[in-house]
């Protein structure tokens, strides 16, 4: 069991369980629907962005499993008060970082919270659980409000 | 063919991939529902076949095609007599089951539906019996209509009694849920459509791998199941109707084999049931199966059925024991499949730590979204048994259940 509890680390369980940015905001200016048609799961991702084109702010709702979960929820803290080219930088490098395709993260990178989704490259099968609210936020951010699916 | 007292030690050493380990542990393979495994015979004809048959079917004068054509044909008998149809011309060879329902519904389905004509499926249909119907009424102007079940996963027939009507113009329902495991009243459901004069559409591919099914005795009109859930190879399937009903349909695919003769002027078809087999066929497939239906039909079906509901019942009694854990689908007449969810834990995630165990399941919609819309929940974790499975397989999938929880609750 040891192997498994590389993929589902304390702190995945921890934002499973107690989703951060889970919500419905009082404004958005941008949001997008993604999901996964192999097992239903949905989430809807939603920003708020400035004149400067920074993520003011970014919460979610929706349902998953427990690595989409804890994914989504990563991600809201990860990209709270980046930019929209910042987004594109930590979607690619964390996109290496589940497929197992890349090294290190960049140092430039705040990869602190992300790492603990390393777990995931060793189950090819859980890729896109991981990766649903990224694409989501992708979509969000340059073809509003458009659906867009895993597959 | 004789039957012989169950014996599913010799059962599981029949199928070779049973005898693998996953992630270190004995495979525990409970996804038969989405497709079942094959016994050495099986994986032996289709490699006999190609190593020594092979040719194109109904085409040459040669020894290889007639030896292929032969192979080929014998397995119509087999399949008639497995479904005790009235004649070989009754069974049409498709892929699958979806082949075998959209060849219903693009055929038989658009010469008689039109605006103000109705069909009915039922909530628990799986996405195949419920698309094709979709696109058929889209093109007829014909209404699609969809029968309710209970929440215990037992079909509302007194809703069906009320939706059927001189509108109804086909019934397609499902023998056995695969999301759910209900086995449907089909002789019911189908004299009841019949009063009402309309033609039923059973899916069988649930029901011909765990049942014996008497096409004659449940009077229906057509009947569709797929091979690989039969414990034969995949890409194959039977679509049998009604001689009459098959005789007035409209061929769906053109192409070679499905004609007589082919003028610019006008082309005529062929006879049932080639009318509807265009093109090189999977003829592996169908030998493959062959030698699936001659495999279980020395089990007996019936043997099978009893082994898999003790496996049921065990699971179940099982499963009442687990708190948290809430099964889909409590039918009292159902197929050995057990559609749960584990309380707070997502059915990926039951599914991903279950497959370290060795225990292979299904998770996800079971392409049965209606179901799940049905019970509020994404996806379930589904066990399916097969005539393989032993109560071993069943204590692994629960010692699984028990560290999923412990797993994910730390």
């Amino acid at each position: 069991m040891t192997d498994l509890r590389e993929l589902y680390q304390t702190v995945i369980l921890d934002h499973n369980r107690h989703p951060r940015n889970f919500r419905m905001p009082q404004c958005h200016n941008h949001k997008a629907q993604g999901v996964n048609p192999l097992c239903g799961d949905e989430v809807q991702i939603y920003l708020q962005l400035n004149e400067a084109g920074i993520i003011e702010d970014i919460s979610f709702q929706g349902r998953g499993c427990a690595i989409s979960t804890a994914s989504a929820s990563i991600m809201t803290e990860t990209l709270k008060g980046r930019s929209a080219d910042e987004a594109d930088t930590y979607f690619s490098a964390f996109h290496q970082l589940v497929t197992g395709e890349g090294g290190r993260a960049a140092a430039e990178l705040d990869f602190s919270k992300l790492e603990v989704l390393g777990g995931v490259a060793a189950y090819p099968a859980r890729v896109k659980c991981a990766t649903l609210a990224w694409h989501t936020v992708q979509a969000a951010l340059h073809q509003n409000n458009e659906k867009i699916t895993t597959e | 063919m004789t039957s012989v007292a169950f014996d599913v030690d010799s059962v599981r050493a029949d199928f070779p991939i049973l005898k693998q380990q996953i992630h270190g542990r004995p495979l525990v393979y409970l996804d038969s529902g989405a497709s079942a495994q094959k016994p050495e015979v099986v994986i032996q004809a289709v490699s006999d076949y190609y190593q020594r048959d092979h040719s194109n079917v109904h085409r040459g004068v040669h020894t290889l095609s007639q030896r292929a054509t032969a192979a080929y044909e014998a397995v119509r008998e087999k399949v008639c007599t497995l479904l005790n149809a009235a004649r070989t011309s009754e069974i049409i060879y498709v892929s699958g089951t979806t082949a075998a329902i959209n060849l219903v519904a693009q055929t038989y389905g658009r010469a008689n539906l039109s605006i103000g004509s109705e069909v009915l499926v039922t909530e628990m249909e799986h996405h195949a019996n419920i698309v094709p119907w979709q696109i058929a009424c889209e093109l007829s102007g014909a209404t699609l209509k969809v029968v309710p079940f209970h929440d215990n996963g037992v079909l509302d027939l007194d809703q069906y009694r009320t939706m059927l009507s001189d509108n109804t113009r086909i019934v397609a329902v499902t023998h056995v849920s695969n999301a759910l495991g209900t086995i449907n009243p089909m002789t019911e459901m189908i004299r009841l459509a019949h009063d009402a004069g309309a033609v039923v559409l059973v899916d069988g591919a649930q029901a011909v791998p765990h049942m014996t099914v008497d096409v004659q005795a449940l009077d229906c009109d057509f009947y569709a199941f797929s091979a690989h859930k039969l414990y034969g190879p995949t890409g194959f399937g039977i679509l049998y109707g009604k001689e009459s009903l098959l005789e007035a349909m409209p061929p769906w695919q053109g192409g070679g084999d499905m004609i007589k003769q082919v003028r610019f002027a006008q082309t005529t078809y062929n006879d049932l049931p080639y009318k509807f087999e265009a093109g090189t066929p999977h003829i592996a497939g169908a030998v493959g199966l062959g030698a699936a239906i001659d495999y279980v039909s020395g089990h007996g079906l019936g043997q099978i059925a009893a082994h898999e509901r003790a496996l049921l019942d065990y699971a179940q009694a099982q499963a009442s024991a687990v708190s948290g854990l809430q099964v889909f689908g409590t039918a009292p007449d159902k197929a050995a499949v057990l559609s749960f969810e584990l309380d707070g834990i997502h059915a990926h995630d039951v599914g991903t730590v279950l497959d370290h165990e060795g225990v292979a399941v299904r998770a996800g919609h079971h392409c049965a979204m209606p179901v799940m819309e049905h019970f509020g929940v994404a996806a379930t974790v589904r066990a399916s048994f097969g005539m393989y499975n032993n109560y071993d397989d069943v204590d692994a999938l629960f010692a699984g259940i028990a560290r999923t929880k412990d797993l994910m609750s730390a």
